[in-house]
């Protein structure tokens, strides 16, 4: 993602060089914030929901207008807001109805809902994919390859929303399935249960698994079809490199020479994709989420987007902002783990 | 089709006639479309494309009913007279089907086709003049990337009012980053070329440099990720207006009908399949035409799908 002046030196360490790409970091959140703020400040007007609502008072707009500085100019605007931002002060939600929220509780906690979803669900994409592309190009042109192929294919072209209405849909009957056999439902298809979880072990997991296990299928069934045929292409190229034709001739066996040679290799570029795809992963997150009914960053988007509520959208913005800036180090890190070639210190 | 390597008529043309044994040079375009004809899986989907485009067109404007029509019962089950039932408020499906799909292929156009422009053009310039101007697009496009796109449109397009182009022109607007940097990246290898080096030496100006010299010879890629960003904007657009804040009625798209309609896939599945074979017919089609331009415009090609 960065510039190839910042590709890691030989004096370098992975300390070093962790905090020179997280400085490097730093100006582009800023630039960012600053391009989002005015996004958001000229995409809608806050104000329309409170007047829009029967007794209010013109003082009622004038003070709301004052609290959110409407009155200032927009660069000093923008300036109170980040310094408020990074002395951890996120505002506060404008939006009505209720006791108006802190913006930092409220996309934290939506957040922490949001990132199980994709990390489950990347998890499960990440390992499915990597399973599936080395096989169908180790059995190249087999019925599994044309299989596999034709799949991911279809998966490619499925809206993701589309993805998880079928999977709840079978989930629903599934569950008349248990309660016909006297059974309790297992799976959830309206979101984590309200309180939490509760209850003991076993009890846990059932509703742990229950609440997660569709949406993550559903979620992670996309982005599986992208990593299988990376990684299927992947694999080929590197069955196909001299040295593991070399392998080969010395005689060894040929299990070992694909798992230990050419399997290793052929990780790398999928674990780097599967990082830097955090940010699509979540946007079908966003989806996922509302066809489940989660209470999750999906949700405080479209309804933020809705009622308008500036504070809200820089919050949701900029924790998001960071995530795919933390994923994409990751990718780095995890690209000179992986390659020896670029390996630090 | 005759085969052109062997005609010796004059209706061959001027072109092979000034040739021997009329084995004139193919151009590019011509190559392209035989290897491209031969691909069996992308002609198949060329054909089901157009006939889905041309069936929204046609079945939309000679259907007995249009989308004003709301004269039939509540999610009345499909009929001869409605084949794929009505809506809630009495629409009848298949009318709304047509101008869904002519809406979101419209939408898909206008939005591959401003990411196209945008993305090429930033990508050659970026690839070709280096240094700051090529750092500030990376940047650029960094910056862009930073939040998911679906975002990023949904906030944008709260600006204006809610109709379909509006939808289309934002969501082109941040659609572009991948064909940029792809461009990019060809246009960085072009510029090392002897021929690049000789226009330079002939005192050749930059933008004649890009524009005849170095876009010619991105075509392939730019025809291959201009279908497959067609097929993205399909989904994207689906997913904006899935979530309510893409395509506003009276304007339609297949992601709107599909939200208006999938409390309804336990009783009654078909408002919901319809939209959605038409939604996965299109983005697949579209996916596999790609696939064959791909092949097509491979100089190599092998036969190895990646």
């Amino acid at each position: 993602m960065f510039a190839p002046e910042l590709a890691p030196t030989k004096e370098d360490n992975v300390v070093r060089y962790i905090l020179r790409r997280l400085l490097v970091s730093i100006p582009i959140l800023g630039i960012g914030s600053f391009l989002a703020y005015l996004m958001v400040a000229s995409a809608g007007d806050p104000l329309s929901g409170l007047r829009g609502r029967p007794g209010t008072t013109e003082a009622d707009i004038q003070n709301l207008a004052l609290e959110l500085g409407l009155d200032k100019p927009i660069l000093s605007r923008y300036w109170d807001w980040l310094t408020s931002f990074l002395s951890g002060d996120w505002g506060t939600s404008i939006a009505l109805g209720q006791a108006r929220a802190d913006v930092f509780d409220r996309v934290t906690t939506a957040f922490g809902t949001t990132f199980k979803l994709v990390l489950g669900a990347e998890v499960l994409a990440v390992t499915l994919g990597i399973a599936v592309g080395v096989l169908a190009a180790v059995r190249q042109y087999s019925i599994f390859d044309y299989l596999a192929t034709s799949t991911a294919f279809v998966m490619f072209s499925m809206p993701v929303f589309c993805v998880a209405i079928v999977v709840k849909t079978y989930g629903i009957q599934f569950n008349d399935v248990l309660t016909g056999l006297g059974m309790r439902r297992w799976l959830t298809t309206a979101g984590p249960p309200v309180g939490g979880f509760k209850g003991d072990v076993l009890e846990q997991f059932r509703l742990y698994t229950g609440t997660f296990l569709l949406p993550t299928i559903a979620l992670g069934a996309i982005s599986f079809a992208a990593y299988s045929r990376f990684q299927r292409a992947s694999m080929l190229e590197t069955l196909s490199s001299d040295y593991v034709r070399t392998a080969h001739a010395k005689g060894l066996r040929p299990a070992r020479v694909i798992f230990r040679h050419a399997f290793r290799n052929a990780l790398i570029p999928v674990t780097t994709l599967a990082a830097l795809n955090i940010g699509a992963v979540f946007s079908g997150a966003i989806i996922t989420e509302r066809v489940f009914g989660w209470n999750g960053m999906g949700n405080l988007l479209v309804s933020a987007v809705q009622q308008f509520d500036p504070p809200m959208l820089m919050g949701w913005l900029m924790i998001t902002a960071i995530l795919v800036v933390v994923f994409n180090l990751v990718a780095d890190i995890l690209y000179g783990i992986l390659d020896p070639r670029i390996r630090l210190g | 089709m005759a085969n052109p390597q062997i005609t010796e008529t004059p209706a061959a043309g001027a072109a092979s006639s000034s040739y021997e044994f009329g084995t004139g040079a193919r151009k590019q375009w011509q190559t392209v479309l035989r290897r491209f004809m031969r691909h069996r899986l992308a002609m198949a989907s060329l054909v089901i494309l157009v006939l889905l485009t041309l069936g929204a067109v046609f079945g939309g404007a000679f259907w007995k009913y249009d989308i004003t029509y709301t004269g039939g019962s509540s999610f009345a089950s499909p009929s001869a007279e409605h084949p794929l039932g009505t809506s809630q408020i009495g629409k009848d499906m298949l009318a709304l089907i047509f101008q869904g799909t002519q809406y979101s292929l419209l939408i898909a156009l206008v939005v591959a086709f401003m990411a196209t422009i945008i993305g090429v053009t930033l990508g050659a310039v970026a690839g070709f003049l280096r240094g700051a101007v090529d750092t500030f697009v990376m940047r650029l496009v960094d910056l862009f990337l930073i939040v998911p796109q679906l975002a990023l449109v949904a906030i944008a397009v709260h600006a204006f009012p809610a109709s379909w182009y509006t939808v289309a022109i934002v969501l082109g607007l941040f659609s572009w980053m991948q064909v940029a940097r792809i461009n990019r990246g060809q246009t960085l290898s072009l510029a090392e070329r002897e021929f690049i080096e000789a226009a330079k030496a002939l005192g050749a100006s930059n933008s004649r440099i890009i524009f005849k010299h170095i876009l010619p010879n991105l075509t392939g890629i730019i025809t291959v990720n201009a279908t497959l960003a067609v097929a993205t904007a399909v989904l994207s657009e689906a997913a904006l207006s899935f979530i309510g804040l893409g395509v506003k009625p009276p304007d339609t798209s297949l992601g709107l009908i599909i939200i208006e309609n999938y409390s309804q896939f336990q009783d009654r599945p078909w408002l919901f399949y319809a939209p959605f074979v038409v939604i996965v017919l299109i983005s697949l089609t579209i996916n596999f035409i790609g696939d064959g331009l791909r092949d097509a415009f491979d100089p190599r090609q092998t036969k190895v799908r990646a």
